[in-house]
């Protein structure tokens, strides 16, 4: 696929409100309380239409709803919000349609909004199944909640169930991040996200952090926390997919696989990200000013061409996030004219020299992906790619 | 000729001496404010400190003549010169020439720190060239001010008179009328005669991207003005005045400078090289019979490598030199190279300080990132077929079994201690191989340390130890004083199994072992985790004396997912990419800048 060309497939959709801000998060999120959401989804819903009479879309194959905590709207709220959804973007038969929740924030009425409105995912921050841990890092919520929402969510008819872990966290040990990895796969799901933390600048995280007062794993013990999920998970039947995800055959979040493969996707909602046309953008942040935006305009608080050279560094970058790697033919559709070798065959050269890459033939295509090591030190290999443009 | 003469009686030259923070640069900026050579609207603080990195550095680097007028209580103008004098001990000799071209001198003593190290040499110094010296008491406002004790020091440790002393406060302006007239009654109107052939000393030269070389000087005898052949009588180079000046502080041009006036002259020179600070210039046409005296061609002490990190910056380095030296006579370079780091320069200064200020300038003003090796001094040695070298890159040593004997340059150096740190000055001296001479009490509780030592030494750590063993109190000064036979070898470094040589240094046999594991350990410390363990190591010849490893990186991968932010994710990449550019590739392991200094910057206790 062409990004210079083609519309996008995929939609992501931000809801920027939570009931409370956790401790390592720096996303676009408000604490709920006193926030004009009705007024937001309005504005969404003025986006929603300036966007497909900018661009109008074919077919949309995935949306993901993000956040903050999408969870926190009222189930009336829910409904018109997913009838918008589907009024103004032609949502294909048997598109992937994922919503984030967090734990606590699912009860069976809203459940069954989410239901008869499309979504069919649910992506739940779970982050541990320690409450000391659980109320270190910020979170509202208990292992009880989590428990109780999946039973909800099962109730409700969800199957396509995910739940996200982190590891790397202050005072976290391999044992208790093993009883949490064996907690979660217990349950069964078809799909696990394990996110190591990374302590963003402003969050309180970062401010302990400076002051020397966060203790953190060291990098070999993070090293054991990476290797034993990757051990529990493969041992469990599921396949790594993407460097933090896992899924059972099949069950592979499509949406984020748009990323991965530097593909273009609609980005709505307040401080959400989109690419189209060769054109990424970042919304307004704040709540007020996005609404207000939405009177006028698209709520644009920065549009910039990729160019080709850039793309071709994005494409390599979050490629090579997926363990099936980058193909070498699905390279040059996306950039018409180029070979991936000839871009990028020294950098290349060298990663395979060092042992991060490998290099395979299959079915008259070329690919390139992370060798065992290369998903370790991941961050060596996309680094490489940066800057080598013309 | 009278008119001439008249003039001659109302001009004072003077410079001040004083310890770096005893507020000379304020002291300047009050008496340029007080004689309305600036409007105080006009002044940004210390105007004198024209350079950045003097500014923030607090120290006169560039030397600066001023004239001012100034109306006195006898009811005439005077016409004053103030010359400024870089305050640090690698620039002795510049001091030395300034204040040859002074009658008098101001010394400038805090109320409640008294005289420093510095303070004294320069002194000595100011006394050599015959000046008035007149102390001033300066930051008398201060709460722990004490005027008295302090004059009394200047008294018992220098030996002036300092009854008349003025009580003043730079900072607060008192006691800048009263400096002022003591200038134009204690200090003597120059003594030079108008009629005798040209004799100007030079004191400092700037390079102008305009007019060239800008040269400062001090007429001594005849006069210089525009249209007249001059010849600098060391280089012997000969060239036609473009025009003549004085600093007001901004340059103004004026029709000549007679005898006893400081200001500059242009004469179309394209080298700095040709005016050599300390040299007479005198008419071509009419050449004085002698030059002044004092003249010294000046050696770098110190020597090291300075290596573009981006081998692609080389030529923008050779210019940046080719610039600095322009304003810097003293500065020496030349290319070579080194199989670690490739093309660079080996380049001589005055001292540690002169080094770090040209690095950090080739930096700042012209942005080519640099790897600085460890500074090296001259070493004198002579192989067993007789035959005699300098060495001033310790990758140049000569193996062993070729080696009769070497030779390292020592220096006398002087340390002003508050009592109770004596006994760990003397152990800090020792420790570098320090010969004591002797020690004399200053007053009941400072005392100066005198040693022979090693010049080596003192590159090597010697401030920074000096300075935390003392809390800060400690001052110092030092002078060449000879040659000396040493036990020294030369220590390698390998990185991986490779030896790095801008790695390599020379060290006395005793310390080889301890600083070889001190180094290796500062190294593991500062070259960052790569994708596979690196050995590092000390060796002398082949024999290896210390080991440590630098384990490898195991995990470096973000597993957040971040939505669509793609562009996060990039500039987080491109953080990590900006680092590894500080530092360079040595065959397989990636080196940071920092590592090269690293030598230096280790504690053996």
């Amino acid at each position: 696929m062409n990004p210079l060309t083609a519309s996008p497939k995929a939609l992501y959709i931000h809801i920027p409100f939570c009931t409370n801000k956790c401790h390592y998060c720096d996303f676009t999120s408000y604490v709920l309380k006193g926030q004009p959401v009705d007024q937001y989804l309005d504005a969404l819903e003025e986006e929603m239409r300036r966007t497909v009479s900018a661009l109008a879309p074919e077919r949309i194959e995935t949306v993901f709803v993000g956040g903050g905590t999408p969870t926190v709207l009222t189930p009336p709220q829910m409904e018109r919000f997913l009838k918008s959804v589907f009024e103004h973007f032609p949502i294909a038969e048997g598109a992937e349609f994922t919503m984030e929740a967090n734990p606590g924030t699912t009860d069976p009425e809203k459940l069954a909004a989410m239901k008869e409105g499309g979504v069919n995912r649910i992506s739940f921050g779970v982050q541990s199944f320690d409450n000391g841990l659980l109320e270190r890092i910020g979170r509202i919520h208990n292992v009880d909640d989590v428990y109780r929402s999946l039973e909800n969510a099962r109730k409700a008819g969800f199957d396509n169930l995910s739940i996200d872990l982190m590891f790397g966290l202050p005072g976290q040990t391999l044992e208790l991040l093993s009883d949490s990895v064996e907690r979660a796969m217990a349950l069964g799901l078809p799909h696990y996200s394990l996110y190591s933390l990374k302590v963003e600048e402003n969050t309180l995280f970062h401010k302990l952090y400076e002051r020397n007062e966060l203790p953190l794993p060291a990098e070999e013990e993070e090293l054991r926390m990476f290797l034993l999920l990757m051990e529990k998970l493969k041992a469990g039947g599921y396949r790594h997919y993407e460097i933090s995800n896992f899924a059972k055959p099949g069950f592979e979040s499509r949406h984020n696989s748009t990323y991965w493969r530097n593909e273009p996707y609609y980005g709505l909602g307040a401080g959400a990200h989109g690419y189209a046309k060769g054109v990424r953008h970042v919304n307004i942040k704040g709540v007020q000013p996005y609404i207000d935006a939405n009177k006028e305009r698209l709520p644009r608080l920065e549009s910039y061409d990729i160019p080709a050279d850039e793309a071709m560094e994005d494409f390599m970058m979050v490629g090579l996030r997926l363990l099936e790697g980058v193909q070498s033919s699905r390279f040059a559709a996306q950039f018409p004219g180029h070979r991936l070798e000839e871009r990028y065959g020294a950098v290349i050269d060298k990663q395979i020299r060092d042992g991060l890459l490998e290099r395979i033939e299959q079915n008259g295509d070329i690919i390139y992906r992370l060798t065992d090591r290369g998903v370790l030190l991941g961050n060596e290999v996309f680094g490489a790619f940066l800057g080598t443009g013309a | 000729m009278t008119d001439v003469r008249d003039r001659q009686k109302k001009i004072r030259n003077f410079s001040i001496i004083a310890h770096i923070d005893h507020g000379k640069s304020t002291l300047a900026d009050r008496i340029l404010e007080y004689t309305g050579a600036l409007s105080s609207r006009e002044m940004q603080a210390q105007v004198l400190d024209q350079m950045d990195l003097e500014r923030e550095r607090g120290i006169t680097i560039k030397l600066q003549a001023v004239r001012l007028s100034y109306r006195a209580d006898d009811g005439e103008e005077y016409l004053l010169n103030l010359i400024d004098t870089p305050g640090h001990v690698d620039f002795t000799y510049e001091v030395s020439r300034s204040m040859a071209a002074c009658e008098g001198a101001l010394l400038v003593v805090d109320a409640a720190q008294g005289i420093e190290a510095q303070t004294l040499a320069n002194v000595y110094l100011a006394l050599d060239n015959n000046l008035e010296v007149l102390p001033v008491i300066n930051k008398i406002d201060l709460p722990s001010a004490e005027p008295e004790r302090v004059k009394q020091e200047i008294e018992d440790v220098i030996g002036l008179d300092a009854s008349e002393a003025v009580h003043a406060s730079a900072k607060a302006g008192i006691g800048i009328k009263e400096i002022l007239e003591q200038v134009v009654t204690k200090v003597p109107a120059p003594s030079g005669d108008p009629d005798q052939p040209l004799k100007a000393l030079i004191f400092d030269s700037h390079y102008d991207a305009y007019k060239g070389v800008i040269v400062y000087v001090r007429v001594i005898d005849g006069n210089i003005r525009a249209g007249k052949k001059i010849r600098f009588m060391a280089t012997g180079a000969e060239f036609e005045v473009i025009e003549v000046g004085a600093f007001k502080p901004r340059m103004s041009i004026v029709d000549e400078l007679s005898v006893g006036d400081v200001g500059f002259v242009v004469a179309g020179i394209k080298n700095v090289k040709d005016t050599r600070v300390g040299d007479t210039v005198t008419d071509a046409k009419k050449p004085a019979p002698e030059p002044l005296p004092g003249y010294r061609r000046i050696n770098p002490m110190v020597y090291c490598g300075l290596y573009p990190i981006e081998t692609q910056d080389y030529n923008d380095l050779r210019e940046a030199l080719e610039k600095l030296e322009l304003n810097d006579a003293s500065l020496r370079y030349e290319p070579e190279s080194s199989t670690a780091l490739g093309f660079g320069f080996r380049c001589g200064f005055l001292g540690l300080l002169h080094m770090e200020i040209i690095q950090e300038r080739i930096e700042r003003e012209f942005n080519i990132p640099l790897i600085t090796t460890a500074p090296s001094v001259i070493y004198k040695v002579t192989l067993t077929n007789g035959e005699q070298m300098d060495i001033d890159n310790p990758s140049n040593y000569p193996e062993s079994g070729r080696l009769d004997y070497v030779e390292e340059p020592y220096v006398k150096a002087g340390i002003i201690v508050p009592n109770d740190f004596v006994g760990t000055i003397m152990e800090l001296c020792q420790g570098k191989r320090g010969e004591f001479i002797n020690m004399e009490y200053l007053d009941t509780n400072r005392v100066t340390l005198s040693y022979d030592m090693p010049l080596s030494e003192i590159v090597y750590d010697f401030f920074d130890q000096l300075k935390s063993r003392t809390k800060g109190y400690a001052s110092f000064d030092y002078e060449l004083s000879g040659y000396r036979k040493s036990n020294l070898v030369k220590m390698d470094i390998m990185l991986n199994g490779e030896q790095v040589d801008a790695l390599s240094v020379i060290v006395h046999r005793d310390r080889a072992y301890n600083r070889g594991r001190l180094i290796c350990e500062k190294m593991k410390e500062l070259i960052p985790r790569q994708m596979f363990e690196v050995p590092v190591q000390a060796s002398i010849g082949t024999k290896v004396i210390a080991r440590e490893t630098v384990k490898a990186m195991r995990k470096n991968v973000l597993a957040k997912c971040y939505g669509g932010d793609i562009s996060r994710k990039r500039k987080l990449l491109e953080k990590q990419k900006e680092g590894k550019k500080r530092m360079k590739q040595v065959g397989s392991v990636e080196v940071p800048q920092e590592a090269f200094m690293a030598v230096l910057k280790i504690d053996e206790d």
